[in-house]
């Protein structure tokens, strides 16, 4: 039985965090939080799983979302992210949404390659849930950032990565760097060249904001959320909360006039 | 350029700092006379600090390092040494150099035993390149200014530079993951002391990789070398904390708030003792101990019309999470005050990994600062009831303020660095609050 708002109950949404304890610098934490405080407002039951590693995979999920990390703890999950690869495109095919932040992000692509400097390391093979790849650099991509895109409107968040990303031909960017003042636009997003940021393939998402990013991009938890709800019923019948937004407007409109 | 005489450089950095006031580029403390100093003089610093008959002790970490400074300062004056050191915010090489030049007499000489330097990590890394210390206190890595240092690993590895160049003794925080780590204290050529807490006190202290899981940390490869650390803070009651030094113990009580103090009195006991020795014993310094008084702006206590107000400088997640401990026995009528100033870091994304659970019962009176709404909405999430968004700092005090007068009830404001100076300049109106540098 639904009704129009709040009410509605059914099976609980079943949203997992890959690898929070290596993978959780950065606020990305919020994201989570957010997902599950926005469907309980919608009227949704929540259950939140976590991956770490060498745990067992839960089954049956509904949402993924996966944050950034040190570079060490990017080492430390990339062979048990590629032992779940296979589980998991199956899910990115069956239209799960999934939010990957940075570290994550890199690793939803097909590798990372260490930057030259980095004598030692060797290239990160990742499990290509994106057609992305990302080669390591001494510069570092560090500020405010705000990027606009034809799905969600305005993103907001913050980035600070020295991996470089480029797009492969079956990869869309989630959005193009907004110009940032006086400052080359171009300096920051995937590359710091392209003008591109993020990837959007299917119902995955991958990201270089932080912020933590959700909070203050409501669009993108609630198409989230739809789509995980669509996911479990079959049915497209997640109605954002009713709440006032204007306090996430403010913020919005805030972090966009800070400098980077 | 050939090096020049100290006399020479001390009267052309002095002049230096007259022109920087007079064309009013800072006040006091500025750089300006430190650089000129650099330029027409690099080995000054590392002439006039070697010279001292006690060397220098260098004291780093993310956070507790103004505090414990300050700690090791007092103690050391208690056992009759003359100390230099630097003030606060100057804690970088041409700041240290600055405050040399206010201290040394017209020939370049330091009237000092022993010189105590708070030194931010990043630089510390250069001022070990130029001078030595004798001995080292190491705090802490936790999540700070990500946005400056990049990566906690990376903070991690400029600690390890000065640890490195230490000559005589590395004192370190033996319950941090990364401090204590074997690839940390491994190939030092100083001696490594740790300092840490007793088994009591395990689920009182998380460490920042445990922040969002509440579990206690997991110690069971803790200790330097397998030692447990030879100074503990092994309890707190209320305002007492209980130490041990090479077996000693003492109670003391603590005009320092906040638990964390404690364990950062635990680490300049054990770099006192590393340094002085034998005669430094607990019985001795604990009486010195006790009378240190909070550092400007680090959780200080302003009498308002005879109501407390409370200062919390709060800069990274553990620190924040620890001050809403210390604060949890007393209650408060709270505001807080976030600013993204280049100081205060300008990724918000660390609000997000403090657990502000704690203040969903008594709820927040006021968020304020540039980034209060990111507040507000960090907040709305953890479901903490905020009265009022007010942006513009000194209106949110006038709130707090006129609910004070109303309530008689403690106050207390979490803030950021360059909110915190922000807002004393507004106290100054209503109280009597220190000048500040």
């Amino acid at each position: 039985m639904s009704t129009e708002n709040g009410q509605a109950r059914g099976p609980a949404l079943r949203i997992l965090q890959l690898y929070p304890e290596q993978m959780n610098i950065y606020g990305d934490w919020g994201n989570t939080l957010t997902l599950q405080r926005r469907a309980q407002w919608a009227g949704f039951e929540v259950e939140l799983l976590e991956h770490e590693i060498g745990g067992q995979m839960p089954s049956d999920v509904d949402l993924v979302v996966g944050g950034g990390g040190q570079d060490s703890g990017q080492v430390a999950i990339a062979p048990d992210l590629r032992r779940h690869g296979a589980q998991l495109r199956e899910w990115a095919e069956a239209d799960v949404p999934m939010l990957m932040i940075c570290g994550s992000y890199q690793l939803f692509g097909h590798v990372f390659v260490p930057a030259a400097q980095d004598a030692g390391s060797e290239p990160l093979q990742g499990i290509s849930i994106l057609d992305v790849e990302t080669r390591g650099s001494a510069q570092r991509l560090i500020g405010n950032l705000t990027v606009r895109t034809e799905q969600f409107g305005e993103v907001v968040g913050y980035e600070n990565h020295s991996g470089l990303t480029s797009l492969g031909p079956d990869a869309t960017a989630l959005g193009r760097v907004a110009p940032f003042g006086e400052e080359d636009s171009t300096a920051g997003g995937n590359n710091g060249a392209d003008g591109t940021e993020g990837a959007i393939s299917r119902n995955v998402i991958g990201t270089y904001l932080h912020g933590a990013l959700l909070p203050k991009n409501p669009v993108l938890a609630d198409w989230l959320l739809g789509k995980a709800v669509l996911h479990r019923t079959g049915e497209d019948r997640y109605r954002a909360p009713e709440i006032d937004e204007s306090i996430t407007r403010e913020a919005r409109r805030v972090a966009m006039s800070r400098p980077r | 350029m050939l090096p020049m005489h100290s006399a020479l450089t001390v009267a052309v950095g002095r002049t230096a700092r007259r022109l920087a006031r007079l064309r009013g580029r800072g006040r006091g403390g500025s750089a300006f006379p430190g650089l000129v100093v650099e330029r027409i003089d690099p080995g000054f610093l590392a002439r006039t600090l070697d010279a001292l008959p006690h060397g220098v002790v260098v004291v780093s970490g993310t956070n507790g390092k103004t505090t414990t400074t300050k700690i090791v300062v007092e103690l050391l004056r208690a056992q009759g040494l003359k100390v230099f050191t630097n003030p606060t915010g100057s804690n970088f090489v041409r700041g240290v150099s600055a405050a040399l030049l206010t201290e040394v007499d017209a020939r370049g000489r330091l009237d000092a035993d022993i010189a105590v330097l708070e030194l931010d990590e990043a630089h510390a890394v250069h001022f070990v390149r130029l001078v030595k210390p004798r001995a080292s206190l190491l705090l802490n890595v936790m999540r700070d200014q990500l946005d400056r240092f990049g990566e906690i690993d990376h903070t991690a590895s400029l600690l390890r530079a000065v640890a490195a160049a230490t000559t005589e003794v590395v004192v370190l925080n033996a319950d941090d993951p990364r401090l204590s780590a074997p690839r940390f204290t491994e190939g030092l050529s100083a001696r490594v002391e740790g300092f840490g807490i007793g088994e009591s006190l395990r689920r009182t202290f998380l460490s920042d990789d445990d922040l969002r899981r509440e579990a206690p940390m997991d110690l069971s490869g803790s200790g330097v070398e397998g030692r447990a650390p030879s100074t503990r803070l092994e309890s707190i009651e209320g305002r007492t904390a209980r130490f041990t030094l090479q077996g000693e113990q003492a109670e003391v009580e603590m005009a320092l708030p906040g638990i964390h103090n404690m364990l950062n009195a635990a680490g300049a006991l054990a770099l006192v003792r590393a340094v002085l020795g034998e005669r430094a014993a607990l019985a001795q310094l604990a009486p010195a101990l006790s009378q240190v008084r909070a550092a400007f702006g680090r959780g200080e206590l302003i009498d308002v019309g005879g109501v407390p107000l409370e200062l919390a400088l709060v800069k990274n997640p553990a620190g924040f999470r620890m001050a809403l401990l210390s604060s949890a026995a007393q209650r408060a009528t709270t505001v807080i005050a976030i600013n993204d100033q280049y100081a205060d870091g300008r990724d918000m994304s660390w609000l997000w990994d403090v657990d502000f659970t704690a203040l969903r019962e008594s709820g927040v009176l006021a968020v304020t600062g540039v980034r209060a709404y990111d507040m507000a909405l960090r907040l709305r999430y953890e479901e903490v009831p905020v009265e009022s968004v007010e942006p513009d700092l000194g209106a949110a005090l006038r709130l707090l303020l006129e609910r004070g007068r109303a309530d008689r009830e403690p106050m207390r404001i979490y803030c950021t660095y360059t909110a915190m100076l922000a807002l004393r300049a507004e106290l100054a109106q209503f109280a009597d609050v220190e000048a500040v540098l």
